[in-house]
């Protein structure tokens, strides 16, 4: 399941990287940052402190936005976005298959619906569709692409509870078949320890943590050692009291886990 | 403590129990079917009644049975069709140009930084100028002929195609140029799916008000000087005292404005199928 760091180029190489938007300060103060190919990245970080922007960067889209460093990605690279995007005006397979330049373009739009769990729904407007239903076409139309990365800005943060463990399991398994590298930016803790290979958090404009998920099998929230990272990744954040955790993390048990 | 209340309805009559509580209506309550006609229906028997009671007097307003009689005989003699199809071609052609010279402009316009400079003011300056009020520099420039009454109906069809289709160019969101931008979609393939879709509505809505402002031009071009078309007519019966061919008139009028109003409604019904559903 977690595919492990491969010794290839990398997909995404990311060096010295600066942004800001005024002169009072960077969002992004030389940022480092490599994701190999194929290498589920999930990317924290509070608000504010940068992952809109680093993702936007990557994908081509901060013309406007004043800064140095350099940037390599490869050739196709897909965005899902937080809102579905989807043209209110075109059906769904038009809006799947849109600015794809390919003869059986229509045929692999069909497919990608179908592997989206949409099948038959080519003629549906999108505003026929529940809001999970609509991100689930908006991911069929970046990966009828066949992308090398898809950069996700926080595409189940809109949706239900229930609809976002849907949105995971399959999310995971499309990711094992079309083995793209990810890079999904996310405010939920959770979310990034049951999809990703490797976590970062972010803060400051550089990447603060940089942690592999080692966790076997199904990943459960009833599992210790998840409950474990979640609370380091929450320190992390500057979260202090959660709630939610069974324990504060201490600096044995990070040992003891770190010994493990 | 709360007491229950009897139910307020009736059971129903097949025996199946319907009971629910029922709140008093506040909004007006489902539509009246043909209800935009009765008060169309109510005007005119007042109108009967009135001139067959006399107390309309006929040089104030003709009888409507001697309208009908007057419209049989000008159908009859041809001269109703005649102008009629003179007064339709006039507008027909001054919509039509009006609407392509408004549509392209608002394109170049919002899809140019340029264009914006160099068309928008100029059309935001004219806006302010009734159309009308341009007529004696056009007598001057086209003289009194067929030129001069179509560019006025276009003058006068333009404006509201530019602002709001341009309008409607603006208000697509930036989101979707980005998702353009993120899918590699090619310039002209942005324009064809997202930008001409996008601004579809606030051009149907420009077309509808075009439509009403063709149609008050033609009127005005018409009456000031024409030798033909149904402007003509009137102006004609208006010297004579024939209140009767007036009313002709001005019912051929209204019909020309319900017809390319409906037109447009059955455009946009078709255009915007997209909207329909999420309406129904």
């Amino acid at each position: 399941m977690a595919s492990h760091a491969r010794e290839l180029t990398p997909a995404v190489r990311v060096r010295h990287l600066h942004r800001s938007f005024n002169e009072a300060g960077g969002v992004l103060n030389g940022l480092d940052l490599d994701i190999a190919p194929g290498e589920f990245v999930a990317l924290l970080g509070r608000s504010g402190s940068g992952k809109s922007t680093l993702l936007r960067a990557l994908a081509g889209l901060d013309r406007g936005v004043s800064g140095t460093g350099r940037i390599e990605v490869p050739e196709k690279v897909s965005v899902v976005f937080q809102d579905s995007r989807l043209l209110p005006w075109k059906r769904l397979l038009d809006n799947v298959v849109l600015g794809l330049r390919a003869d059986d373009a229509a045929a692999r739009g069909s497919v990608a619906l179908a592997e989206v769990g949409l099948a038959g729904r080519e003629r549906a407007w999108p505003h026929e569709l529940s809001g999970g239903e609509q991100q689930r076409a908006s991911l069929a139309r970046s990966l009828v692409r066949d992308p090398q990365l898809l950069l996700a800005d926080e595409p189940f943060g809109a949706l239900d509870a229930l609809t976002r463990i849907r949105m995971h399991t399959l999310l995971r398994n499309l990711c094992e078949v079309h083995q793209p590298a990810v890079l999904l930016v996310t405010h939920d803790v959770d979310e990034a320890i049951v999809l990703a290979d490797r976590v970062i958090v972010l803060d400051g404009g550089i990447v603060r943590h940089d942690a592999r998920i080692d966790l076997d099998g199904r990943r459960s929230q009833a599992d210790p050692a998840f409950a474990r990272l979640r609370a380091q990744l929450l320190t992390e954040l500057g979260v202090e009291d959660d709630h939610d955790a069974p324990g504060r993390p201490t600096r044995a048990r990070l040992d003891e886990r770190a010994a493990s | 403590m709360t007491t229950l209340t009897a139910p307020s309805r009736p059971v129903a009559a097949a025996g199946v129990e319907d009971v629910r509580p029922v709140r008093r209506r506040l909004s007006p309550g489902t539509s009246i079917r043909f209800g935009g006609l009765i008060g169309i229906a109510l005007l005119l028997a007042a109108w009967v009644v009135g001139s067959a009671t006399g107390l309309l007097d006929p040089r104030t307003l003709t009888e409507p049975w001697t309208v009908v009689a007057t419209a049989v005989t000008l159908i009859e003699s041809g001269r109703l069709q005649e102008s009629l199809l003179t007064s339709g071609i006039r507008a027909a052609l001054g919509l039509g140009l009006g609407v392509v010279v408004g549509a392209v402009l608002a394109l170049i316009s919002g899809l140019s930084r340029i264009g914006e400079v160099l068309i928008d003011g100029p059309i935001q300056v004219k806006r302010s100028i009734p159309t009308l009020a341009l007529i004696p520099l056009l007598i001057l420039w086209l003289g009194i002929g067929e030129p001069m009454k179509v560019i006025t109906i276009a003058l006068a069809v333009f404006v509201p195609i530019y602002i709001h289709t341009h309008n409607g160019l603006r208000s697509i969101e930036g989101r979707y140029a980005e998702l353009a931008e993120t899918l590699d979609v090619s310039r002209a393939e942005f324009i064809r799916h997202v930008v001409l879709p996008g601004a579809m509505p606030g051009f149907l809505l420009g077309l509808r008000f075009a439509v009403t402002s063709s149609l008050l031009a033609l009127v005005v071009v018409e009456v000031i000087n024409a030798t033909s078309g149904i402007g003509h007519m009137i102006t004609l019966a208006s010297n004579y005292g024939q209140t009767d061919i007036i009313v002709v008139g001005l019912v051929v009028y209204a019909l020309l404005g319900v017809t390319a109003d409906s037109a447009v409604r059955l455009i946009e019904r078709k255009a915007l199928s997209w909207r329909r559903t999420l309406a129904s």
